[in-house]
C-alpha cells in the first residue's frame, strides 16, 4: 500500500507542489532586508565600535596613565607612554596609540577602566585611506571622545544597573 | 519591379522585421534577468536588486555595460579560434529559432510548414556552442561541465520531441499558426488537458535541456564552479547568458503556443475585449511559463546526475511514448475537439 | 534581379561552402576541427536541399545528423588524445590511391545520374498542397507503410544489440536506485528516542573516583 501511494506521490508530483506553495508563500511575507546606508539596525548600548578617551566634565582628561587597558589587551594594540605632566606633575599618559588593525574590539581595555577613560563607542563606519592611519593617538581619540560625549555618555547611563 | 524595390522587398524589410523581434527579446531578456533576481529575492525573503533606476528595474542594464566593458580573458593553451566562436554558436540558434514563433494569427515572421521541425533543428544546434565552449578553454571544470550539458540535452532532447509528437498527431500539422488554430475553442479544448502529462514532461524538459535549476548540473558551483562557460569572462560570458536566457523565454513561448492555445484567449468570444484573441495572450501565458523557472529555481534543490539521466530516459521517454499511443486514439475516436481557427 | 537568379546564386554559395567543408574534413590538422568542418557540411547541404523545396529532408538532415550524430562524433574526438603527426603521417603516400577511388566514385556517380536523367519524368504537381511534409508523411503511412516499419523494426532490433553487447552483469557490485533513495522515509532512517530531562531520584549519583596518586612528589 505504502509503495502505492509512494507511486503516486511522486507521480502527481506532490511533495514538488508542496515545495512550490512554501516558496510562494514566502514571497509574499514581509522581507528582513536591511537597506543599510539608509536604514540601521538598532545597536545595543553594550555596542563595540571605535574608541575614545573621555573628559570629565571640566575638561580635565580622566585618563591616569595606570596603563590597565595596556595589560589587559590581548591583541596587544594598545600602547601607552607616561610621564608627569609639565604644569601640575600629575601622572598623564604622553602617548596613548590603538592600532585598530592589530584591536579585535573585545571591551576589555573599557572593562578594566579604573575611570572610565577608555570607552568603545557606537561608531562602527569608519576608515582610513594611508598607510598609518590605522594607528589612532591620544588627540585623535581624544578628539573622538569630544565629538561623541554625548552618545557615550547615554550609553552608560543605559547600562549603569547591569555594571 | 525596380532594383530598389526589390531590395526593398527582400532586404531591407525582412532586417527590420527580425530587428522588430530581436530587440524586444534582448530587452525581455535583460528585464527577465531584472525579474529572476527579484522574484528569487522575494522567495529567499530578500529585496533583490532595488538600487539602480525606479525599483531597481535598470540594474540588468548596468550588468551588461558593466560585462561589455570587462576583458574577455583567453585561457593558456585554449583553442583560440573555437574559444571565440562558442559563444557565437550558442547565441545563433537560440535567436534563429525566433523566425518561426507565431505571435497572433498573421504576425510570424517565416510561417513556414515545417516550424515545428525547424525549431526542433535549432534547438538541436544550441548544445555546439556548449560543447565547443567546455572543450576549447583547457579547463577540466569546464570539459566535465560541457559533458554533463551536452548529455542532458541530447537526453532531454528527446522526451522533449516525443512529447511534441503528441501535438502533431492531434493537429496533424507541423505548422505552428495551425497548431494553435486547432486548439481555438474554451479553455479546456487547448492541449494541455488531452495531453496533460505530456504538458508537464514538455515544460520539464525544457527547463532540463536549458539547463536550468534543478536541472543545473552542467553549472553546479559547488562541483564544477560554473560549468561550461567557466573561463568566459566579459562580453563572451554576456552572450552565453543572453544565450540562455533567450532559450528560457523560447521554451516559455513555445509551451504557450503549443500546450496553451498561443494567442486564444481563455475567456469565450462574447466576453468583449478579453475575450478576443491577441498576442497579449501570448505573452500572459509565456510570462507564466518564464515565472515557474524562477519558481523551480527557488523551490528545488539541484538533481544529482544520474538521477537526471533516470528521469529522462526511464521515466519521460516511456511516458511520452505511451501518450502518442493515447493521442493516436484521441483522434482517431475523435476525443478531442480540434478547432479550426475561425 | 529575379528570384531565379538568387536561388542559384544561393545554390552556388551554398554548394561551395559545402566542398569546401569537405575537403577542410580531410585535409585540417586538428580533429574537432575536422568534425565542425563535416557539421559544416552537412549544414550546407541541408540548406540546399531547402532550396529544391526537400524542407523535411533538410530539417532532419540538421536534427539528426547536426543535431545528434555529429554532437557524439564530436564528442568521441574530444575525447581522444590524437597525435597528429602520427595520423597524418600517410596522407601524402595514400593519396594517389584515394584520388583514383574519388575519380572512379565520380565517374559511377555521373553515369548514374546520367542513366537516371534519360528516364527523367517530371514529377507531377504535389497532391498535398503546398506542403511536402504532408505529403510525404502521406506516402510513408500509406503506400510505403511496410518498409517504413520494417525500416524501424531493424533500428530497434539496432539498438536492442547494441545495449544487449555492452551490458554485462557484474557480480558484487553495489547499485544504488534513485527510486528507493526518493521513496524512502525519515522513520526508515532515523528513530527518535525521548529521553527523560532529568536522572530520576532513586538513582544514586555517581562516585566522585579521586584518581590514585602513585607518583606523588
Amino acid at each position: 500500500m505504502t509503495r502505492v501511494t509512494q507511486y503516486f506521490k511522486s507521480l502527481l508530483l506532490i511533495e514538488l507542489f508542496q515545495g512550490m506553495a512554501l516558496t510562494m508563500r514566502y514571497m509574499f511575507k514581509p522581507k528582513y532586508t536591511m537597506r543599510y546606508p539608509m536604514e540601521h539596525i538598532p545597536k545595543s548600548n553594550r555596542f563595540r565600535g571605535l574608541h575614545a578617551l573621555r573628559r570629565y566634565a571640566n575638561g580635565e582628561e580622566r585618563c591616569i596613565a595606570c596603563k590597565l587597558c595596556e595589560a589587559v589587551c590581548p591583541a596587544l594594540a594598545i600602547t601607552i607612554d607616561s610621564a608627569p605632566r609639565a604644569e601640575d606633575g600629575q601622572r598623564r599618559t604622553t602617548r596613548y596609540d590603538i592600532d585598530l588593525f592589530k584591536c579585535i574590539f573585545c571591551g576589555f581595555c573599557e572593562e578594566s577602566c579604573p575611570v572610565d577613560s577608555i570607552v568603545e563607542t557606537h561608531v562602527h563606519e569608519y576608515h582610513m585611506e594611508h598607510r598609518g592611519e590605522n594607528v589612532v593617538t591620544k588627540a585623535q581619540l581624544l578628539a573622538i571622545g569630544d565629538r561623541f560625549e554625548q552618545d557615550i555618555a547615554a550609553a552608560r547611563a543605559q547600562d549603569a544597573a547591569y555594571r | 519591379m525596380t532594383m530598389a524595390d526589390q531590395l526593398i522587398h527582400h532586404l531591407l524589410i525582412p532586417v527590420l522585421f527580425i530587428l522588430a523581434i530581436l530587440l524586444p527579446l534582448i530587452i525581455s531578456v535583460a528585464m527577465f534577468v531584472y525579474w529572476e533576481r527579484k522574484v528569487i529575492g522575494w522567495m529567499h525573503v530578500r529585496m533583490g536588486p532595488n538600487k539602480i533606476g525606479p525599483l531597481g528595474m535598470l540594474q540588468a542594464f548596468a550588468d551588461v555595460v558593466k560585462l561589455l566593458l570587462k576583458e574577455v580573458i583567453l585561457p593558456t593553451n585554449a583553442n583560440k579560434f573555437l574559444y571565440y566562436l562558442a559563444p557565437m554558436l550558442a547565441l545563433v540558434p537560440a535567436m534563429a529559432a525566433w523566425a518561426v514563433v507565431p505571435f497572433g494569427p498573421e504576425t510570424v515572421l517565416a510561417n513556414v510548414n515545417a516550424g515545428v521541425l525547424y525549431l526542433l533543428a535549432m534547438t538541436s544546434m544550441g548544445v555546439y556552442g556548449i560543447i565547443l565552449a567546455g572543450w576549447s578553454s583547457n579547463s577540466r571544470y569546464a570539459m566535465l561541465g560541457a559533458m554533463r550539458a551536452a548529455a542532458q540535452v541530447i537526453s532531454y532532447e528527446l522526451a522533449m520531441g516525443m512529447s511534441i509528437v503528441c501535438v502533431l498527431v492531434l493537429t496533424g500539422s507541423l505548422n505552428l499558426t495551425a497548431i494553435v488554430n486547432a486548439q481555438s475553442g474554451n479553455f479546456f479544448d487547448w492541449f494541455w488537458l488531452p495531453l496533460l502529462p505530456v504538458f508537464v514532461i514538455y515544460f520539464v524538459s525544457g527547463v532540463a535541456e536549458t539547463n536550468r535549476a534543478p536541472f543545473d548540473v552542467a553549472e553546479g558551483e559547488s562541483e564544477i564552479v560554473a560549468g561550461f562557460h567557466v573561463e568566459y569572462s566579459g562580453s563572451a560570458f554576456a552572450i552565453f547568458f543572453l544565450a540562455e536566457y533567450a532559450n528560457m523565454i523560447l521554451v516559455s513561448f513555445l509551451a504557450s503556443i503549443l500546450f496553451m492555445g498561443g494567442w486564444l484567449s481563455p475567456f469565450p468570444e462574447s466576453w468583449g475585449f478579453i475575450g478576443h484573441g491577441g498576442f497579449h495572450w501570448l505573452f500572459i501565458k509565456a510570462f507564466f511559463f518564464a515565472f515557474l523557472f524562477l519558481w523551480f529555481r527557488a523551490s528545488f534543490p539541484r538533481y544529482r546526475y544520474d538521477q537526471i539521466m533516470r528521469l529522462g530516459w526511464k521515466v519521460f521517454i516511456p511516458i511520452t511514448i505511451v501518450w502518442v499511443l493515447v493521442a493516436g486514439c484521441m483522434k482517431y475516436f475523435g476525443w478531442v475537439h480540434l478547432g479550426t481557427g475561425a | 534581379m529575379n528570384t531565379d537568379l538568387l536561388q542559384l546564386i544561393c545554390f552556388y554559395f551554398f554548394g561551395a561552402v559545402a566542398v569546401i567543408g569537405g575537403l577542410m574534413v580531410i585535409s585540417v590538422k586538428n580533429s574537432v576541427h575536422a568534425v565542425l568542418s563535416l557539421v559544416l557540411t552537412f549544414f550546407s547541404m541541408a540548406c540546399v536541399w531547402l532550396l529544391a523545396e526537400a524542407e523535411f529532408l533538410a530539417i532532419a538532415l540538421v536534427v539528426v545528423y547536426v543535431g545528434a550524430v555529429m554532437v557524439l562524433f564530436l564528442f568521441v574526438v574530444m575525447m581522444l588524445d590524437i597525435k597528429q603527426e602520427v595520423v597524418r603521417e600517410g596522407f601524402i603516400r595514400y593519396l594517389p590511391v584515394g584520388i583514383v577511388v574519388a575519380v572512379v566514385m565520380l565517374a559511377e556517380m555521373l553515369a548514374m545520374i546520367g542513366v537516371k536523367a534519360m528516364h527523367a519524368h517530371t514529377l507531377g504537381p504535389n497532391p498535398a498542397g503546398d506542403s511536402n511534409v504532408a505529403w510525404l508523411g502521406q506516402a510513408l503511412y500509406t503506400e510505403f507503410l511496410l518498409p517504413f516499419e520494417i525500416a524501424a523494426l531493424i533500428l530497434t532490433v539496432g539498438i536492442v544489440a547494441a545495449v544487449a553487447l555492452t551490458l554485462r552483469q557484474r557480480a558484487g557490485v553495489r547499485h544504488q536506485s534513485a527510486a528507493q533513495q526518493v521513496a524512502v522515509h525519515a522513520a526508515d532512517r532515523v528513530r527518535v528516542v525521548k529521553v527523560a530531562v532529568e536522572r530520576p531520584a532513586s538513582v544514586n549519583p555517581a562516585p566522585v573516583v579521586v584518581p590514585p596518586q602513585e607518583n606523588a612528589p
